[in-house]
């Protein structure tokens, strides 16, 4: 029909070898620096096979290293749960000076390098310190140890719980807690019965980042644990050990099991934006 | 009124409220953040105070520092260039485009920020290495790109890109369809109402994308040591330098190094910042 | 420049927004396209303008056909209802923008483009902020500018999607005279769109009233008030009261009582039909034996110099109601009988 031989592009959109070519690059862009390495990471690790794979991994110093990464995460997430919870509380539902700066400085671990994260524990507890020779006098082991090791985990992962509460505990305002302490609820009634399912996908999402980084820390954890093996050493730092020994498919296979950690950590996050969006809201930027 | 304006001309801390727990949650947060994050971060500007400005000065000028500095600061800045510029792509792709399993590439995205890094660099280092897939290729080419300034530059991308993506996206999402065609009804074609109405309205969001990418770049390292060669002077990167000095146990001159890192790291920041601002209150936006 | 659509339909995901539309706008005419929300009007401006494709049918600029041309080719200007001003350009450059993007060859020089902003900050009354961003200005002032940008490139028809629709009460009225005046100065042909009935016939040479993906009637302010061809314009434009009525033995009757009206030519000669009236076009009836509605007070209430009773007429249980205008001195208490004929109306067929 002659109306149809004819069609002109909306005056919104691109010409369709723009289109495609734009398509194209992102995709190869993507492919090239994204989706390969993750790729590469399973395909080293079963280089030789499953039988290989399954064999590099049960090795007493692979599982000590399994083992300190999640007692570490067992320690620094619920740490810093209960500290975004309590900043953010602070934060959204009341109105005090110097309120700005203190959300600022909940930021500030982002902003410096994890390596410097890791440092600063060693000039605080270190032997050049003050605090270093007192401790060591009585017996207490922070740096080279798993203390050390938590808390520059910690470090590096303090804001992603308080920053994920922050904008979503302000947008919901105070009108819930208002009604309900009217009603005669106690503030941890309140709380438990009010605030919590109000803000329970928000605090998944952010624990969910946060578990994935405290798991995966590297630079920082690097610089403090002193890289004994089947004690300080944690996943990523057995990886780097592993590959440094030119033992690669071992190395390849531990990373596999934190590719999937990640590849987890992105369903689940991908899974909880699709279907509670609202209610991880406004902090969805990282 | 008495009691309102006795109230009001009072200091106070905070606005009244019902709500309790503020004393608990306020207490328990500045404690926990001054405990983690303040003393240490004081103790590290605390230990680089202490050396005078003549040792100072000597760490700064010495040659592997500065290299160092200039490696890091400088494939951040290239890297962060790169993923504007695909990024921006990405974005757009993503935003304006139907095509089945955007879903999934949108997802994808978020990679490096779930993957560990030293699973990113081991990764890239197999995959870029002269005898690895991508770096076989790139090698009929004559093209090196590990061991080298250009490999720390391919893992700061990877590490970088989401940032980009993730700030430029949401502004791109709100993009009014009457401004696009309006430029069109003005005569404008699409590459003109691209690089002149478009872009120049993302340009904020772009550079705060910049920023960050540049930002986490210049302290990245679990990705970076493995595809860098870390050869001093020409692809040893600063924090490397640090944990070098920590096992010298050279503290000084590791937290002179940090310190100057975060100096300048925290100078692009504010200058970042200074430009949103101006640009706010010129054109009423920002991001 | 003449405008004309063609048969024109435009379907969105298979759902017809405009069915068989054909108009034809005069050079130099002021037209407005009056309808209620999903009438389709502001899609026939946007058809107008190139921002969107027909499904079928043609548009033709002047004696040429237009359907192929893009929106950058049509050379139309355009105002959209959020002005859509470029923010991080200043008013100059906003103005200047379609000067500025046309081919090299084309182009005015920068001193040529510098004097055409001028004169239309001036002819818009915004001289001295050419410097500002749009953000720095009121809303008025930002309507007017999105007017300049479009001036700028000398179009062949002006159209305006609501234009004063994001104003306040007061702006809006004052920029509806200065739109008027403007149009008469300039002489272009001009279009836009309003939900507003008065707007459109206080300001347009010709009122296009839409309904559904149809032009329902097209005509000036008085033939859409006074002669409205539908029951649709008859009750959109204006207050109206409507009756199911009869036509037999050439008298309108209202559940058999005859009303005292006889057809004319334009009525229907017999059978079922609603009678429309407005409000103001009655007169009331004294003699209890002359044929006439009647109706019980339900509400009445004083509006400005009139007073406006509600009535319900017709059999108890389900009564019809009408409002109509009576005279202040008149008895209007709830409950009062009042008998009244209409002495302005139009029947139309069921």
């Amino acid at each position: 029909m002659a109306h149809k031989s004819f069609r002109l592009r909306s005056p919104t959109t691109e010409a369709p070898l723009a289109r495609y070519t734009l398509m194209a690059v992102a995709f190869l862009f993507l492919a090239l620096f994204l989706i390969l390495p993750l790729v590469a990471v399973f395909i080293e690790a079963f280089r030789r096979g499953a039988g290989e794979f399954f064999a590099s991994l049960d090795d007493p110093d692979t599982l000590a290293a399994i083992r300190l990464t999640l007692t570490v995460a067992g320690i620094a997430v619920p740490l810093n749960l209960v500290f975004g919870v309590a900043a953010a509380w602070a934060i959204a539902k009341f109105e005090f000076k110097g309120k700005a700066f203190l959300t600022t400085l909940i930021d500030l671990p982002f902003s410096v390098s994890p390596v410097i994260s890791g440092l600063v524990y060693v000039l605080l507890f270190g032997a050049g310190s003050a605090l270093g020779p007192w401790l060591k006098s009585h017996g207490i082991e922070i740096l080279f140890a798993v203390p050390g090791i938590v808390l520059a985990t910690v470090f590096v992962t303090f804001p992603f719980v308080a920053r994920e509460l922050i904008p979503l505990m302000q947008e919901q305002g105070t009108g819930d807690e208002e009604a309900a302490l009217s009603l005669g609820a106690s503030g941890w009634q309140t709380f438990w019965y009010v605030t919590l399912p109000n803000i329970k996908w928000g605090l998944l999402y952010g624990v969910l980042l946060c578990n994935a980084r405290a798991m995966g820390e590297f630079g920082a954890v690097s610089v403090v644990s002193g890289h004994i093996r089947g004690l300080t050493n944690t996943m990523p730092l057995h990886v780097e050990i592993l590959y440094n020994e030119y033992n690669f498919v071992a190395a390849f296979a531990v990373a596999s099991l934190l590719a999937a950690l990640a590849l987890v950590t992105l369903v689940v996050k991908t899974v909880l934006e699709l279907h509670y969006g609202a209610e991880i809201a406004a902090g969805r930027k990282h | 009124m008495t009691t309102s304006a006795a109230a009001s001309g009072r200091w106070r801390l905070r606005q009244p409220s019902v709500i309790p727990g503020f004393g608990l949650t306020l207490g328990f947060s500045l404690a926990y953040l001054t405990l983690i994050i303040l003393i240490p971060l004081a103790g590290l500007v605390w230990r680089s105070a202490g050396l005078s400005g003549a040792e100072f000065l000597a760490i700064l000028s010495d040659q592997r520092t500065l290299n160092a500095l200039k490696v890091s600061f400088g494939t951040a800045f290239i890297a962060a260039l790169v993923n504007v510029v695909f990024g921006v792509i990405v974005a757009w792709v993503i935003v304006r485009y139907e095509f089945p399993g955007r879903r999934i590439v949108d997802a994808i995205v978020d990679l490096p920020f779930a993957l560990p890094t030293a699973v990113a660099g081991i990764s890239l280092a197999a995959l870029y290495a002269p005898n690895g897939w991508i770096g076989q290729i790139l090698n009929l080419f004559g093209i090196k790109a590990a061991f080298n300034p250009t490999g720390i530059v391919i893992a700061l991308v990877f590490i970088g890109l989401p940032f980009v993506v993730r700030t430029v996206q949401p502004i791109m999402e709100e993009i009014d369809r009457e401004v696009e065609e309006a430029a069109a009804t003005l005569g404008a074609g699409r590459f003109q109402t691209i690089s002149r109405i478009l872009l120049p309205g993302l340009s904020p969001a772009i550079l705060t994308g910049f920023a960050l990418a540049f930002a986490r770049g210049v302290g990245e390292y679990g990705s970076v040591i493995f595809i860098a060669g870390n050869i001093p002077y020409v692809s040893e990167i600063a924090p490397l330098l640090i944990v070098i000095r920590l096992e010298e146990f050279n503290y000084g001159a590791a937290a002179a190094i940090a310190t100057i890192m975060l100096g300048l790291s925290f100078a692009m920041l504010l200058f970042i910042n200074l430009v949103q601002a101006w640009n706010r209150r010129r054109y009423g936006h920002g991001a | 420049m003449d405008v004309s659509v063609k048969n024109i339909r435009k379907e969105f995901d298979r759902y017809p927004a405009l069915n068989d539309v054909s108009l034809d706008i005069r050079s130099g005419e002021l037209i407005a396209l009056l309808g209620p929300s999903g009438s389709g009007k502001t899609t026939l401006l946007r058809l107008i303008a190139g921002l969107e494709q027909p499904t079928l049918g043609k548009i033709y600029f002047g004696a040429e056909d237009a359907s192929h041309r893009t929106v950058q080719e049509r050379h139309v200007g355009f105002v959209f209802q959020h002005y859509a001003l470029f923010r991080h350009m200043t008013v100059a450059d906003n103005i200047a923008f379609g000067l500025t993007v046309r081919p090299r060859g084309e182009r005015p020089d920068k001193a040529e483009i510098r004097r055409r902003v001028g004169e239309l900050l001036e002819m818009v009354q915004l001289s001295g902020l050419e410097k500002r961003y749009p953000n720095q200005l009121s809303g008025g002032q930002r309507q007017r500018v999105a007017l300049a940008r479009a001036m700028a490139i000398e179009p062949k028809v002006l159209l305006l999607d609501e234009p004063f629709g994001a104003l306040d009460a007061k702006v809006r009225k004052e920029l509806r005279r200065w739109l008027r005046e403007f149009h008469d100065r300039t002489g272009h042909t001009t279009v836009f769109v309003t939900h507003d009935q008065e707007e459109a016939l206080e300001l347009a040479d010709r009122v296009v009233v839409m309904s559904q993906g149809a032009i329902e009637q097209v005509g000036s302010s008085d033939d859409v008030y006074d002669r409205p061809n539908s029951p649709f314009v008859f009750s959109f434009i204006g207050d109206s009261a409507s009756l199911p009525i009869r036509v037999a033995d050439g008298a309108v009757h209202f559940q058999d009582t005859p009303l005292g009206i006889t057809p004319r030519a334009s009525d229907i000669a017999s059978g079922a039909g609603t009678l429309f009236f407005r409000p103001q076009d009655v007169v009331l009836i004294e003699d209890p034996a002359a044929p006439a509605l009647e109706g019980r007070v339900a509400t009445s209430r004083r509006l400005a110099g009139t007073r406006i009773a509600d009535l319900d007429i017709g059999k108890p249980g389900a009564p019809h109601h009408v409002e109509i205008e009576v005279p202040l001195e008149a008895t209007a208490a709830t409950g009062t009988a009042i008998r009244f004929r209409p002495t302005r109306w139009k029947t139309f067929a069921e």
